[in-house]
């Protein structure tokens, strides 16, 4: 409970600034609109005004947070206008990412602590992968994979595929040989296979590094799913919503759709520290 | 002396470092027979810990032959020779205390209620009854090594080899330890090759003392104790065992030449 009063002190800082900045970026419009009525809005008027336009270049929190609402709440998930709707279309693709990604990351690990070649071989491609703006590669997957018949949630999927499989085979390869040297030894004395040194030692050992990629590459996915969603014209997802915002102006919807982003990442996240914990202390980790 | 189990003779060993060679054993020749306690003693670099790792077959000498139980090392580790014992306790964190003992078990294929026999076998004899349950962060850094002794012993190899076992351990535990791994010795025949860089703990536990000095690694003094078998802890303070105390000391000394 004593962390309660810095987090509010925080909170409130952030959006003290934040309408501070709102009427500062939006009094020019104001004052414009009143030089030509020839009007002079007192401070009072001005401010009123500035938290309240249509097209504000920086939405107040509180029409942000009405946005959020009147999308989420009072629209049917099954609307095109439901914020709820777009978010599942990203969420999905980014899950399903998020899935081909971890599934690839832990392949690619093994492979790599397993197999000097490919400790040479795979580890520079991984890590020039990661170089390439997503921006620059992301039509291309999508216009290759839609020659070939694929579209659909599957496009989407393998861009944030391609973004989260990067921590995840990192965070692997390190936690997979976590185990030190005398553990290592220990097993030759038993005269350990390297399948009883991987299932019995290596894995178990890197459940804890695991877990910390995984955080990073969810995050990840979910970036990457809304970037697949920029470049094609799609129609739906939280990515439409930042394209379709951008286009006609609606920088209240604009900034809802960012705040959607911004919690299903916080609750992916939360369910992976979830599963840890249950997982850590299955295992009897957890102190 | 009795049957022989390991029998080393002009034993070598270089390490080709970015340094250059370091000749780690230099014509270690010693026979150690079956139920000896042997303790091997010296200054680091001395290569102590790199003549058990060469019985274990961790380390392949450069030169001479090495047997242990007339087989190649090699072939010994297979047939499950020794269990070793090393520096840290080295316990799985994600194991319970008889889930560690029951993993070289378990590597081996024995079926499941024999595992489950041994393991309480063994914790009983390192006084761990009651433990089995309990994760290694639970317990002291003492029980947690007498936990990997008993892991060491549970697949009833007739050598054990420990690499200073109860050198991160205090004074007072380290007695304890002392004391119980001689009961333990005792109550098994269990030949024991031990290595210290502790002159009091090398003398209270061993049949024979192995002083062994650095660059290059080599034997220069081999000590048979003359202590009785039975040994209270207060024998450390008897003439005898100060008169042994004081050779492995000298020994110690003159291996070092004029560098000290």
């Amino acid at each position: 409970m004593r962390s309660v009063l810095p987090v509010l002190t925080v909170v409130a800082a952030i959006l003290g600034i934040w309408y501070a900045a709102s009427v500062w970026m939006n009094s020019t419009w104001t004052l414009d609109q009143a030089q030509r009525a020839g009007t002079t809005p007192t401070f009072s008027e001005m401010v009123t005004d500035t938290l309240a336009q249509e097209r504000p270049k920086l939405p107040a929190p509180h029409q942000v947070a009405r946005e959020l609402w009147e999308t989420t709440v009072e629209k049917s998930i099954t609307s095109r206008r439901s914020l709820v709707h777009h978010a599942w279309i990203t969420l999905s693709a980014a899950l399903a990412g998020f899935a081909i990604g971890t599934g690839l990351g832990i392949l690619l690990a093994v492979g790599i602590v397993h197999s000097r070649v490919m400790d040479m071989s795979v580890m520079p491609w991984a890590i020039a992968s990661q170089t390439i703006p997503i921006l620059a590669i992301a039509p291309m997957i999508i216009v290759v994979l839609n020659s070939v018949g694929v579209t659909g949630l599957l496009p989407k999927a393998i861009i944030s595929a391609y973004l989260s499989f990067f921590p995840v085979v990192v965070g692997m390869v390190s936690g997979l040989r976590s185990p030190d040297a005398m553990q290592m030894d220990l097993l030759r004395t038993y005269s350990a296979s390297r399948a009883q040194a991987f299932w019995k030692l290596r894995l178990p050992a890197s459940m804890p590094y695991l877990f910390a990629s995984l955080k990073v590459g969810v995050a990840a996915s979910l970036v990457g799913a809304i970037v697949g969603e920029l470049p094609t014209g799609a129609v739906a997802g939280l990515g439409a919503r930042l394209l379709a915002g951008s286009y006609y102006g609606q920088t209240v919807q604009i900034w809802s759709a960012l705040f959607m982003a911004a919690i299903l990442a916080a609750l992916m996240v939360g369910a992976i520290g979830l599963v840890q914990r249950i997982t850590l202390r299955r295992m009897g980790m957890a102190r | 002396m009795t049957r022989p189990v390991i029998e080393a003779q002009g034993l070598n060993l270089t390490f080709q470092t970015s340094d250059g060679p370091v000749q780690a054993l230099s014509d270690v020749s010693l026979t150690i027979g079956e139920g000896e306690f042997v303790s091997f003693i010296g200054p680091s670099g001395c290569g102590k810990t790199t003549l058990l790792r060469v019985i274990a077959a961790l380390e392949e000498p450069t030169g001479g032959t090495i047997t242990v139980n007339g087989m190649s090392p090699d072939a010994a580790r297979r047939a499950r020779a020794y269990g070793y014992v090393f520096q840290a306790a080295g316990l799985y964190p994600w194991r319970t205390i008889a889930g560690n003992v029951k993993l070289p078990l378990e590597i081996m294929g024995m079926p499941r209620a024999e595992q489950e026999e041994r393991a309480g076998r063994v914790l009983d004899l390192v006084e761990l009854k009651g433990f089995e349950r309990k994760y290694p962060w639970q317990l002291s850094g003492g029980m947690q090594q007498r936990a990997s002794i008993a892991r060491a012993l549970a697949f009833d190899a007739s050598i054990l080899l420990m690499d200073e076992p109860f050198g991160a351990l205090d004074e007072i535990v380290r007695d304890r330890l002392n004391e119980e791994l001689l009961r333990l010795w005792a109550r098994t025949g269990k030949t024991i090759c031990f290595v210290t860089h502790s002159i009091p703990e090398a003398v209270y536990l061993s049949t024979r003392i192995v002083v062994m000095s650095p660059r290059p690694g080599r034997i220069t003094d081999v000590i048979e104790s003359p202590l009785p078998k039975e040994r209270p802890l207060d024998i450390r303070d008897t003439p005898e065992f100060i008169a042994v105390a004081h050779r492995v000391r000298e020994g110690l000394r003159a291996g070092h030449g004029d560098e000290v």
